[in-house]
């Protein structure tokens, strides 16, 4: 057993309310700079919906993540020797277009315009070039657009489902949308590490945080076409690679990255699980329905004793031991099942998990005010939102997975019911529990975290135990439009 | 006197600029050692200009150094007209790739507003040096035929004279002009190396062939397990 320690989240999508502030809150902090205007470290997306960059999910066409090779692991882009073969010109790299070009207004010309018959304008202007050009995209460009023949029709999970299941999800009077948050996942089986040709990308051996050495990086551009979530974006401007760093000098300094901290849902929870860094190939070998489980099975629980006697042998300090026991995500992901990886087909074991939405599923045939018990599991089978769906996103199409996490989810509004209105019977309760395989507490559990608990709770960040790193103690908002901790050098090339 | 500066002098200044520039940079400067890609802000004119530019450069800068450091052995593999010929009529069609993926590459960065933006001085000044370069050579191999023959009993003895630091200027200062400029030019590149986009060529990165796919760095020392 080779225990590591890993910083992981859970994003809790029925919470999430689509306004953003995590994204404003990320680039306000790291990625205000010329060349990372359209970098979104942290954006949210509608689903259904193409995403961002357009299409992101589809690997036919960006050819992201791994893929099993008779019993080998492959990076879906091609081997090591092939990577080197494209370094000078990368086939499967996004291109701008891909994402938007950034740009703004000649608000100047609003002012300085010279008197005249007709209203002075604002043109848009490339915020590359400079020059005037016609704006076709943006961030957040399909928010909230469900239905559309543009964005929605064209999510890569939406075109795996049947004609008939389409044309439910888009009738006008059911039409169903929510909201995806994304950050990056930081992998136990990252493919950006594994493709960078320079070996700047690495993972913390501590905390699990993955990072771009921005000196060692000598923007080959491997690892933006590798990360299957483009995560990792490419700075034109500085000809560096960049990505979420996941507020590292703020968790340094005890607080909460900056996307966690602003978030007004409060939908995010963060803390460390312990896993086991022996399973990492053999879980990511496993069959697309498998992973999710696989992946839980890697994740040890850190009250067992033989668990903690292995992480003390392999050098991790008893505080993160701790607060791997304090870690609300471990009972999201563990103990109560209800938290699934985004993608998991990917295979890199992305560490970012998601409690699928509830909401758009269930009030179909229960609108409001109807019981929910008796039916629920019918509910579920005919969802506005197609199971196949969310089994697509969440399980490597494995849609007992989903269903099960619908169960517990389900369970607790019914034992909240029983015991706020109390119009329930005892029969449909213990019924509800029974399916959802969690008793009284864990259901109580989970509707406390999810609704009553503060901060503290949510969002247990690990001691970093960096005390004595030169960057102790210092203020990350001091400096800002920096290259981060460490680098006292602005991110601008000189020569 | 002239002579003595271009083909005695200035091929030490270069090499003297590339090494000790080229240290100076890697030390002070890491984060700018690499050429800036431009393929995310365009892509498909780059495909047709900079897989053929990096491939067929390669092979002719191949050609060019085994000439000069194994001149003998070298001449051995030309001794048969079958394989002059082969490697003639190669060399030509190599050099015109690099000439006509070069001017693709230089439209580009000329006509894309977006590559445009990201195009600086000294890239500007490095494709005009790339680009003399070139053509000359190309001149070069189609004017004065059988330059595989000729460099061995001209340039390879100019050069090993300058490594043993008792410059033979007359081997180049005989040559047509046009093999002069190429020289000089090439010593040109060498000296710009430092200063511009060209220090991408020592970072090649095979060592990821031998590394494992994940990278973990550990903060503290770990102990034992």
């Amino acid at each position: 057993m080779d225990i590591r320690a890993q910083v992981s989240s859970v994003f809790h999508l029925d919470k999430c309310i689509g306004c953003h502030t995590c994204s404003i809150a990320c680039k306000n902090l790291w990625t205000d700079r010329r060349g990372n205007e359209y970098m979104w470290w942290n954006n949210v997306e509608t689903k259904p919906g193409t995403g961002y960059p357009t299409k992101w999910e589809d690997q036919e066409k960006y050819r992201g993540g791994w893929e099993r090779v008779g019993s080998q692991l492959r990076l879906k882009q091609g081997g090591k020797a092939s990577t080197i073969g494209k370094i000078f010109h990368n086939p499967d790299l996004p291109t701008m277009d891909d994402y938007y070009e950034p740009f703004t207004f000649k608000y100047a010309d609003l002012i300085n315009a010279p008197a005249g018959t007709d209203q002075p304008t604002a043109r848009p202007i490339s915020m590359v070039s400079g020059k005037p050009m016609k704006i076709e995209a943006g961030p957040n460009w399909d928010d909230d657009l469900s239905g559309s023949t543009v964005y929605a029709a064209n999510d890569p999970g939406v075109i795996e489902l049947s004609e008939e299941q389409q044309q439910q999800l888009f009738a006008i009077e059911k039409m169903v949308m929510f909201h995806l948050p994304r950050i990056c996942n930081h992998c136990t089986n990252a493919a950006c590490v594994a493709s960078c040709p320079s070996g700047a990308i690495y993972k913390r051996g501590e905390d699990g945080i993955v990072l771009i050495n921005q000196d060692k990086c000598r923007g080959w551009r491997m690892c933006v076409s590798a990360c299957p979530y483009k995560k990792t974006y490419y700075g034109w401007a500085t000809g560096k690679s960049e990505k979420c760093i996941l507020c590292y000098p703020r968790q340094e300094a005890g607080e909460a990255p900056g996307c966690f901290h602003s978030c007004v849902g409060r939908i995010r929870y963060l803390g460390v699980l312990l896993y086991d860094a022996d399973k990492i190939e053999a879980t990511a070998m496993k069959a697309d329905g498998e992973l999710a489980a696989a992946q839980r099975e890697m994740i040890l629980d850190p009250f067992d004793p033989e668990v903690i006697k292995a992480a003390r042998e392999g050098g991790l300090a008893d505080q993160i031991i701790k607060a791997a026991q304090a870690s609300p995500v471990y009972k999201f992901v563990k103990e109560w099942g209800i938290a699934l990886p985004l993608h998991p087909e990917f295979r890199t074991l992305p560490m970012l998990f998601y409690v699928p939405p509830l909401l758009p599923v269930l009030s179909s045939e229960n609108r409001g005010t109807q019981k929910i018990s008796n039916d629920f599991f019918t509910s579920l089978e005919q969802a506005r939102l197609p199971l196949k769906y969310l089994a697509g996103m969440f399980s490597g199409g494995n849609e007992e997975e989903v269903k099960a996490v619908y169960r517990r989810l389900i369970a607790v509004r019914i034992q909240r019911r029983a015991e706020t209105v109390g119009d329930l019977s005892e029969a449909e309760l213990l019924n509800a529990r029974e399916l959802s395989g969690l008793d009284r507490d864990a259901l109580d559990a989970i509707f406390r975290m999810t609704s009553l608990t503060r901060i503290k709770e949510r969002i247990v960040v690990p001691p970093m135990l960096r005390e004595q790193a030169i960057e102790a103690g210092m203020d990350p908002e001091e400096y800002k439009q920096e290259m981060g901790f460490g680098s006292r050098k602005a991110p601008k090339r000189r020569w | 006197m002239a002579d003595m500066i271009l083909f005695g002098v200035f091929p030490y200044v270069a090499l003297a600029l590339a090494i000790g520039v080229g240290i100076y940079r890697y030390t002070i400067d890491r984060y700018s050692y690499s050429s800036q890609s431009s393929q995310f802000l365009e892509s498909k004119a780059l495909f047709w200009g900079s897989l053929p530019w990096h491939y067929a450069i390669l092979l002719i800068l191949i050609a060019h150094f085994l000439a000069f450091l194994v001149p003998a052995s070298w001449g051995t593999l030309l001794g048969s007209p079958a394989r002059l010929v082969f490697l003639e009529i190669t060399g030509i069609a190599l050099g015109i790739t690099t000439m006509i993926a070069l001017v693709i590459l230089i439209f580009r960065r000329v006509i894309n507003p977006r590559v445009n933006a990201v195009t600086s001085h000294i890239d500007w000044l490095l494709l005009a040096a790339l680009l003399l370069q070139v053509v000359t050579g190309v001149y070069i191999a189609i004017s004065l035929r059988w330059g595989g023959v000729w460099y061995v009993h001209t340039v390879s003895p100019w050069l090993w004279s300058l490594v043993k630091l008792n410059p033979q200027i007359d081997y180049l200062a005989n040559l047509p002009g046009i093999v002069q400029l190429h020289a000089v030019n090439a010593f040109f590149l060498v000296a710009i190396f430092p200063f511009s986009r060209l220090v991408h060529v020592v970072s090649i990165p095979i060592s990821y062939l031998g590394r494992p796919y994940q990278v973990v760095i550990w903060y503290r020392q770990r102990r034992s397990n």
